[in-house]
């Protein structure tokens, strides 16, 4: 494949991977399963990396494993809705058919392991998105490092990736033990945990003891904290994961205060709310139904968008919740997010259930943050007061 | 004439006058993509073009969309010819190969040391090499 022999795209894929896998002294490359590609919102690519796509897909580039996109830059049917011009919408629905043209699937979410992009234990795949690794590596057991974008792609156009990191047992290991006396309750408590975490213990692999019976919502919520706020790609927890590894013998712990102190960060002054935003990462079919059932019978006053895979929303539509969440008025914000999308200047006090989303909308779009549970989101968008 | 040898990340050949930054370099937003001149605030080499030089510089740093922005430059003709890093990182790396520009690391001797503003040398990234021509 690296003597041109498959193509030029396939050659250039080749040389990537031969390169990052000297760089961080893999023996081989390693073929792999499954792939999910990041930097596919136009407001991160820009005309750069369309042309570059672009130049692939025209030299015959093919997907050789299933692969699936990041959220772009915008709800790709509803984008009037969500206030996105016309020429962001051009550029950005030619990256996605460009995609597509390679064989890749234009199913945009940071969930790909809700929507038929599902690894088994042990596989080894080539993911970027930071949330989804951390996910793959540590719920499903899958093997994955942090991709970026361009090497995600040049995974999937070739099925190999450098064996190094996350594809080896030792770096899988627990470096450190973390109990967890903090009550934790709600998704955003999760998030916390994972600010917190993640704040004293940079990239080291936890081991977290004392967390109970999670749900698939709370762990998406830890994987995209940790992953923000710490670097960690993987981490592990008693009696819930399902990776092995040795018990470290460093302890910290985290403690109601560090929770406490964890959302005092994710909270600027400011109590007047103009944009709220669920679904960093995206939200599953039980988050909509929750916001559903907590939207009944209002009428929101600020702009409210529920960000969720197209399948996601396509199920909450048969379940009868999608059409409560329309008639108050909040928007479904499918293919996209909060995170990505062109949003700079359009809002100023962003409300979410997501401490990933906080650090984005501060970082990204210069937002001041508030962060709750769903009810204390869906009030904000009732009467713009954040309490 | 003295050949240093180090490691290639990017294949190709390219001679040009050296352009050193001992500060890390960030291709997007780092760099104005159409003219080749350092923005970044505070940057040892802000206000100065990367375009036609042979880069010197520690490492990137950044976002992974700064490789896209490497290959912007280098379709618009303002890109640098090749480049040395002390230690390559997957941004630089990605955005060097996408864009065919001769990069090389882990020379023998720190490159950031012993060579000078304005220096001809030759890349030859297919034998690893750095060749100080005058």
């Amino acid at each position: 494949m690296l003597d041109g022999s498959e193509g030029y795209a396939v050659q250039k894929s080749m040389e990537i991977l031969v390169a990052l896998g000297e760089i961080f002294g893999a023996e081989k490359l390693i073929k792999i399963s499954s792939v999910q590609v990041a930097g596919v919102s136009y407001h991160n690519l820009g005309d750069a990396g369309l042309e570059y796509l672009e130049n692939l897909a025209k030299l015959g580039a093919r997907s050789q494993v299933i692969t699936t996109l990041n959220p772009a830059g915008m709800d790709l049917e509803n984008w009037r809705e969500l206030g996105i011009d016309e020429d962001f919408a051009i550029k950005q629905h030619k990256i996605i058919s460009t995609f597509e043209k390679m064989g890749i699937r234009s199913s945009c979410t940071c969930t790909p392991y809700l929507v038929g992009n599902e690894p088994k234990k042990g596989d080894h795949i080539a993911w970027s998105e930071s949330s989804a690794v951390t996910y793959a590596n540590s719920i499903i057991g899958a093997m994955t490092n942090r991709e970026g974008g361009p090497s995600a792609l040049a995974a999937s156009l070739t099925g190999r990736t450098p064996y190094y990191g996350m594809h080896l047992d030792h770096d899988r290991t627990a470096q450190a033990k973390v109990l967890v006396r903090a009550k934790l309750d709600s998704v955003p408590d999760f998030g916390a945990l994972g600010f917190a975490t993640g704040k004293k213990l940079g990239n080291k692999v936890p081991f977290f003891v004392g967390i109970k019976q999670p749900m698939l919502e709370q762990l998406k919520s830890l994987c995209a904290s940790i992953a923000t706020y710490g670097g960690t790609a993987i981490f592990h927890i008693e009696n819930v994961t399902p990776n092995h590894t040795t018990i470290p013998t460093e302890t910290i712990t985290v403690e109601n205060e560090d929770l406490m102190n964890a959302y005092e960060q994710m909270n600027d002054e400011s109590t007047r709310v103009d944009f709220i935003a669920l679904g960093c990462p995206h939200c599953t079919l039980d988050e909509i139904k929750k916001i559903a059932e907590l939207l009944k019978g209002k009428r929101v006053t600020r702009e409210f968008w529920i960000c969720t895979a197209r399948q996601t929303m396509r199920l909450a539509e048969e379940h009868g919740c999608a059409h409560v969440i329309r008639a108050s008025g909040a928007k479904f914000a499918c293919d996209t997010c909060m995170a990505v999308a062109p949003l700079k200047g359009r809002f100023k006090v962003l409300a979410t259930d997501s401490a990933k989303a906080c650090y984005y909308g501060r970082g990204t779009n210069s937002f001041q943050t508030r962060m709750g549970t769903l009810m204390q989101c869906v009030n904000a968008a009732v009467t713009g007061e954040w309490k | 004439m003295e050949i240093i040898r180090g490691h290639k990340i990017s294949s190709g050949t390219a001679e040009g006058s050296v352009l050193i930054s001992h500060d890390p370099l960030s291709f997007f937003g780092g760099v104005n993509p159409e003219t080749g001149i350092v923005i970044e605030k505070g940057h040892e080499i802000e206000g100065v073009s990367i375009k036609d030089k042979v880069l010197v510089f520690p490492h990137g740093k950044g976002s992974t969309v700064g490789s896209y922005a490497l290959y912007r430059m280098k379709k618009d003709g303002v890109s640098p010819k090749a480049i040395v890093n002390v230690e390559c990182d997957p941004i630089v790396a990605v955005g060097a190969i996408i864009s065919n520009i001769p990069a090389i690391h882990r020379l023998e001797q720190n490159p950031l040391d012993f060579l000078r503003n304005g220096m001809k040398v030759r890349v030859d990234a297919d034998h690893a090499t750095l060749e100080v021509l005058d």
